[in-house]
């Protein structure tokens, strides 16, 4: 049976892996290569590198930190931050990549999905969602990490960004995220509803209960998390043992 | 050992590569069929879309090499579908290696099947010391139908080929070289044949 996925998140600027809330009071957190392969022998399904360095020599961190995640990990990972262009993300695929995540510049210029997934293929593109609620059901996209309201609706979004060629899904709710209360379950059920894509929660977990309830009710298909991993608040083995007794399909 | 791996723009080529030098292992990438014919062992990874893939095997005059390599082979993901006779997909003629037509998954459950899965029925010479219901790693829309040449099989709402095996040629539809120390076992398998 297809399991469902643990999928750690590691925030990376300059090279270093980054441990704060909401990107404010970073600390270095040291190297993502060593961090990430922790993370897989820990049993993580896959990781995903957030690179939010901000210089123009982007790209050329982008590809080394990828080239040497890729030499190392034997699980998959995805690399967003920055990604704007289908050379960005040829750089990060060629470089070892196996998905690259779209966020603000496909809500910007959405043929950038259709582009990206024509020329790698459906599989390998992710497009990461940062959507707030506003109104019973109501769900409004933000850009650049949350700072920037759009008038784009969650749902809506959702249901382009897959027929323009997204492979997958990254919701994260501005709402739940960093009140470890939590994933957005509801509509983390209605995404799955609305499309046939897996759908990646993210943003609330605080507990093991959590990720089993974003499973169930909230039929995710894999769940993110950042800082309850960093902290060492739950330890994946554990996390995965207790899923797996509870009856969900969970490599252990 | 000369190892080579099929570099046609339609590959993770680079990811392969990798997982062989964790194993200590060093590979050449090419699209040059002399160095291909000339290797010990040929590893024909893929990514993509298969009609694309498959004008780039033409454009190398691979199409016509591989199917008749005699060494062993290893094809991953695209490429072993590749290997087959069609490909929904587009509507593609491929190398026809192997009998089956590979089909689109019906959509009643999500697609593209990804994530981790396990293998059933293993046989053949990539699974020793593996052992069943194992997980391995899958990202694919398109799947290859159980058939003769089945070595294992995994399920996502019907039972498809997770690998074939026949002859000197061998296919996985999941990754090896992303499936963790399982996925390690099996290429370790292929380079001691």
């Amino acid at each position: 049976m297809l399991s469902k996925r643990i999928i750690p998140c590691l925030d990376v600027k300059d090279g270093r892996t980054v441990k704060g809330i909401n990107f404010v009071n970073l600390i270095d957190a040291g190297d993502p290569v060593e961090q990430g392969m922790i993370y897989a022998e820990q049993g993580a399904d896959e990781l995903v590198f957030l690179d939010i360095t901000a210089t123009h020599e982007k790209r050329k961190t982008l590809v080394t930190l990828v080239q040497k995640v890729a030499a190392k990990l034997n699980i998959p990972f995805t690399v967003g931050g920055g990604i704007k262009s289908v050379e960005d993300a040829f750089a990060a695929l060629r470089a070892g990549a196996d998905k690259i995540s779209v966020n603000s510049a496909a809500v910007r210029r959405p043929e950038l999905i259709t582009e990206l997934a024509n020329r790698f293929g459906a599989q390998c593109v992710v497009v990461a969602i940062d959507a707030k609620k506003v109104a019973d059901d109501v769900w409004k996209i933000h850009l650049n990490g949350g700072r920037l309201e759009t008038d784009l609706e969650l749902f809506s979004w959702a249901k382009e960004a897959e027929s323009r060629g997204a492979g997958e899904i990254l919701f994260t709710s501005m709402n739940n995220d960093g009140t470890k209360q939590g994933f957005a379950n509801e509509a983390l059920a209605q995404l799955s509803e609305i499309v046939n894509i897996p759908i990646i929660a993210s943003g609330g977990a605080g507990t093991m209960e959590h990720f089993k309830d974003t499973f169930t009710t909230g039929k995710a298909d894999a769940a993110l998390a950042a800082s309850i991993f960093h902290f060492n608040m739950i330890a994946i083995p554990d996390l995965k043992r207790y899923l797996k007794k509870e009856g969900l399909a969970i490599r252990v | 050992m000369n190892l080579v791996i099929i570099d046609y723009n339609a590959g993770n080529v680079q990811s392969v590569k990798f997982a062989l030098q964790r194993l200590g292992v060093e590979a050449t990438l090419s699209n040059d069929k002399h160095t291909i014919l000339k290797a010990d062992k040929v590893l024909f990874p893929g990514v993509g879309e298969a009609s694309y893939a498959m004008q780039q095997l033409q454009k190398y005059d691979l199409h016509r090499v591989i199917p008749h390599l005699t060494q062993p082979v290893l094809g991953i993901c695209l490429g072993m579908q590749l290997m087959c006779s069609y490909s929904e997909e587009n509507d593609t003629s491929c190398l026809n290696i192997f009998s089956p037509n590979v089909k689109k998954f019906d959509p009643i459950h999500k697609v593209p099947h990804m994530g981790w899965n396990q293998l059933y029925d293993l046989k053949g010479t990539l699974y020793k010391k593996a052992k069943e219901d194992d997980y391995t790693y899958f990202v694919h829309s398109y799947y290859v139908p159980i058939c003769d040449d089945t070595s294992a099989r995994s399920s996502y709402g019907i039972d498809f080929s997770a690998s074939l095996e026949k002859g000197n040629f061998h296919a996985t539809q999941f990754h090896p070289e992303k499936s963790g120390k399982f996925g390690e076992q099996i290429i370790k398998n292929f380079l001691e044949l």
